[in-house]
């Protein structure tokens, strides 16, 4: 009888669980599962945990095509939608980075200026200045210390809170929050009860910026909802979105990023001892291929049928694109698996591709390559106060990292 | 060389500048994407291909 199984139902049959686990001592490669599938073939199933079988896409460029095929929606309200976790009671609003065009190009726009590369690198002083005070501060306390309290989650997080317009004072409550959003293992009402928290502290902040606009992104969106552009549910959504995206990922990057170069000290030593702009920035771009702290995919979910690799995804079905794996595909970096900081990684996937790519790229580039020029410079002894068996890593969270990474000099 | 870029298409990533600032920059408003130079001189051709490649939204376009 097995000759009349479909054969995708089939494979559906057996796929494996993911997220699938990384290999023990191993904290900076994608999982051994993931390589597996690469090396077998463009597409696979697997299984999710409401025991749906969407499709892992592994390899580079069939990532690329796909997160640029219109056919390939992002909306997460799409029945087979391959969602991270169960829907929270009642739903959440919906951000634009989980809706199509026109309505997230709409949105989008709303928020890109702010974002633009000059923009940007006007804020780089100011940035150098956060970077340096908080350095300055790290010298004067206790040793050793968290770098992750103490340096990576502060740095991030000032800088979004001046942009946005968000009082700094309140980075308890709402990083408190964003932890709960964005680890896969609350129940569905956590994560709909701190959505809820953040939500209504940015609809308060909101009708403050409604009333006395600043110049600040808030302020822009406070200005739009004025206007009637905009709704001010719409407007809290984004500042929710914005505020979580702007510290949790580079915060991840700084940490990791320290760890893995503690891990690679030729490596380290070519930061201490350069200032140079354009090696500065090729290891960033080389760190964020070989980190891939945005560790469990693009979710999407495609609309028509679609040929890639000689098979067919099915209108409904949903995809995984895997961009951890992605960045390591031997096809498009040499030795893939080797940290070079000298290297030419800017191909890489970290932020995504399509229309949907990471809005808040150039920051974040900004941010870390003033982290990594200045922070090993000038604590040049900078070095773990822990094995790194010892050090907690979030594998279960929706982005990757340490969740503390004690450090002396 | 000749490029030509889709305003329509562009999300504003600015990975084109990076590539390219010569001949690609941002508008102010809403940051998509201008074109400066539609015709490149040879040696910043690798440069645009490269921001051609860079491109999340395949806004940008060349003929050689
Ligand atoms: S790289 Fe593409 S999407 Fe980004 S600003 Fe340039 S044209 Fe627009």
């Amino acid at each position: 009888m097995t000759s009349t199984v479909n054969p995708v139902d089939e494979r559906a049959a057996r796929a494996p669980e993911f997220p699938m686990a990384r290999a023990a001592g191993c904290p900076f490669d994608p999982p051994p599962g993931l390589r597996g599938m690469q090396q077998e073939g463009p597409l696979a199933k697997v299984r999710l945990w409401d025991g749906s079988t969407p499709w892992l896409v592994t390899g580079y460029a069939d990532q690329r095509t796909l997160l640029g095929d219109p056919r390939v929606s992002a909306d997460i309200n799409r029945p087979g939608y391959p969602r991270q976790a169960p829907m929270p009671p009642g739903g959440t609003g919906v951000s634009f980075i989980l809706k199509d065009d026109p309505e997230h190009a709409r949105l989008r726009r709303m928020v890109t200026a702010p974002f633009a590369i000059k923009r940007v690198e006007a804020m780089r002083p100011g940035v150098q200045k956060i970077v340096d005070d908080l350095i300055d501060e790290l010298l004067a306390g206790p040793n050793p210390v968290d770098l992750v309290e103490a340096f990576a989650l502060p740095v991030p997080s000032l800088v979004i809170c001046q942009l946005l317009g968000v009082p700094y004072a309140d980075h308890d409550f709402f990083q408190e929050n964003s932890k709960v959003i964005i680890n896969r293992n609350v129940t569905p009402e956590q994560r709909s009860a701190a959505h809820g928290n953040l939500i209504g502290y940015l609809d308060d902040l909101m009708g403050e910026k409604i009333a006395h606009p600043v110049d600040d992104l808030l302020s822009g969106l406070a200005g739009r909802v004025t206007a009637g552009e905009l709704a001010r549910d719409e407007a809290a959504q984004m500042g929710v979105l914005l505020l979580i995206a702007g510290h949790e990922t580079t915060a991840n990057m700084i940490a990791l990023g320290t760890l893995a170069l503690f891990e690679h000290p030729d490596q380290l030593a070519l930061l201490r001892e350069t200032d140079d702009p354009k090696l500065i920035s090729s290891a960033v771009e080389e760190l964020l291929r070989y980190l891939h702290i945005t560790h469990s995919g693009r979710r999407r979910v495609a609309v028509a049928d679609i040929e890639i690799g000689g098979e067919v995804i099915r209108a409904g079905e949903g995809l995984i694109l895997a961009n951890d794996i992605a960045n390591r595909d031997p096809d498009v970096f040499a030795e893939p698996d080797r940290l070079d900081l000298r290297r030419d990684a800017r191909r890489h996937v970290a932020f995504g591709f399509g229309v949907h790519q990471c809005l808040g790229q150039p920051l974040a580039r900004m941010e870390l390559q003033v982290v990594y020029n200045t922070l090993y410079r000038r604590i040049p002894t900078l070095r773990p106060a822990t094995e790194l068996e010892r050090i907690p890593f979030k594998h279960d969270g929706s982005v990757y990292g340490v969740y503390e990474l004690p450090v002396t000099w | 060389m000749k490029v030509t870029v889709d305003q329509d298409k562009c999300v504003a990533s600015g990975q084109c500048v990076v590539a390219a600032m010569e001949v690609f920059d941002q508008r102010d408003e809403d940051g998509i994407v201008v074109l400066l130079t539609p015709e490149p001189p040879a040696e910043q051709a690798e440069d645009v291909r490269h921001a051609a490649a860079v491109c999340p939204a395949l806004a940008i376009e060349i003929q050689d």
